[in-house]
């Protein structure tokens, strides 16, 4: 055992920035996610059959390649395409947010359809038109029966994002390695932000629980 | 009030609603009777087009609801329904149930929804719920509540989609009691039951449905004492 913490010492609050730009895309690219999946589901469970198919082949493609070749794709090729110079901010924002509305809006689509037919016939019986009676009736409550499995995403995803440090985005993981790399010690940076990171899925965690909790109150 | 000429209703091959005609006059309360898959609930259903009509005219109003271009959203705010399973919304309080139409779809002000929705809850005597949520009630308050919510929308008529066939015996009478009060205060009702009572003793007419068929039509008092048709004979043998 050769473990020497106190070397990484002068590198913690250069760690710590990490917690920051790794939190920054992880946020808008769960809101991104999640509004598209909404729309996407809206398609797969609406009467349009170009709408159904479109959501239907895009949630195919989105997970049916992996995530890593979809950030490649977006931050190296398009510019090749375009000429666009991409931002790896950008680049992983639409990343993980088109590949996570994929996930989240199968999970939406099963939560809609899991809401009791009775509901939509009472709201279209009381003369509720459809969006108003989707948003204020349906959603709430598919979003309470599917709130565990859509934490269960938001958690992937905030796992999963370490895979911008490929872009040589200086995210949280990327940052335990430039450390590992300036101290030839590996296994203390590394450590370190894999706590961090676990730290960050317990607080969503609880976030998830504590929502899970408000939204039961008509139980 | 509501004019059916000869509806016809399929679900794929199976035909369901065959040839009804019937009229119903502005504060009548009409029963509808037969055997269970006789076509009942179609037929009921079909009143506000949750079902969509295969062929025929249905009227309310003097809206023409089977017309292409008639806005049937809108026309249903006039028709109000109340289903066997109560379909009361679960994450609103009572209050928020009978308030939500009003304040979305006919934009009154709060005050005003919740003024009318407290008036409605004593009438249907449930004026201590008004903060709980739907799990909490028993059958005969969900029921209760789903009235007052489609009351509401001070609809023209009320359609009943046997109202009572989900509650314990015991809670029967006070939704049975509600639905009479509302019958003598001169509402246009047309309710699927299964209560021969409630058949006899308040609806001005009933109406016997067998097969997609309607049957037979007839004052209460004639159709259970001296029932015309072998099938409506046969039927009312079996249950009472």
């Amino acid at each position: 055992m050769n473990l020497d913490w106190s070397q990484i010492v002068p590198y913690i609050p250069f760690m710590l920035e990490g917690i920051w730009v790794t939190l920054q895309f992880v946020i808008v690219s769960i809101v991104f996610g999640f509004i598209i999946g909404t729309v996407l589901a809206l398609f797969k469970i609406g009467s349009l059959k170009p709408l159904r198919l479109f959501a239907d082949v895009y949630t195919s493609m989105f997970r049916g390649t992996p995530l890593i070749l979809q950030l490649m794709i977006i931050y190296l090729a398009v510019p090749q395409l375009t000429g666009y110079d991409i931002s790896p901010f950008l680049s992983a924002v639409l990343a993980f947010g088109l590949n996570s509305s994929a996930y989240v809006s199968e999970i939406i689509r099963a939560g809609i359809s899991a809401v009791d037919k009775g509901q939509t016939e009472a709201a279209m019986a009381l003369g509720v038109p459809y969006r108003q009676m989707m948003i204020d009736i349906i959603l709430p409550q598919a979003l309470k029966n599917i709130l565990p499995a859509l934490m269960n995403e938001f958690i992937t995803l905030t796992k999963e994002s370490a895979i911008v440090s490929t872009i040589g985005y200086l995210d949280l993981m990327r940052r335990g390695q430039v450390v590992g790399a300036n101290l030839y010690r590996n296994f203390e940076p590394l450590l370190f932000v894999g706590l961090i990171y676990w730290g960050l899925v317990m607080v969503l965690s609880l976030l998830g629980k504590w929502v899970e909790r408000r939204l039961s109150k008509g139980d | 009030m509501i004019n059916v000429e000869h509806l016809y209703k399929s679900f794929g091959k199976n035909e369901v609603l065959k040839d009804i005609s019937i009229e119903i006059k502005q504060g009548e309360v009409v029963s509808v009777i037969g055997p269970s898959g006789s076509g009942k609930s179609t037929f009921l259903r079909c009143i506000n087009l949750l079902e969509t009509p295969t062929e025929g005219n249905i009227t309310v109003a003097s809206v023409d609801l089977t017309d292409k271009k008639t806005n049937v959203t809108k026309a249903r705010e006039k028709i109000g329904m109340v289903f066997q399973h109560f379909h009361l919304f679960p994450h609103l309080t009572v209050l928020e149930n009978l308030t939500y139409a009003p304040l979305k779809v006919k934009r009154i002000s709060r005050a005003e929804a919740e003024e009318k929705g407290l008036a409605l809850l004593e009438r249907v005597g449930l004026s201590d719920k008004q903060d709980a949520y739907p799990s909490s009630l028993s059958g005969g308050q969900k029921q209760r509540v789903a009235i007052a919510r489609a009351l509401a929308m001070e609809p023209d008529l009320m359609l009943f989609d046997e109202p009572t066939s989900a509650l314990d015996p015991e809670m029967v009478k006070e939704v049975l009691d509600v639905m009479k009060d509302l019958a003598e205060s001169g509402m246009t009702m047309l309710v699927v039951t299964h209560e021969m009572g409630f058949a006899r003793e308040v609806a001005d007419r009933v109406i016997f449905l067998d097969q997609g068929l309607l049957i037979e039509e007839g004052e209460p008092h004639t159709f259970f004492n001296n029932p015309q048709s072998d099938r409506a004979k046969d039927f009312l043998d079996k249950i009472l």
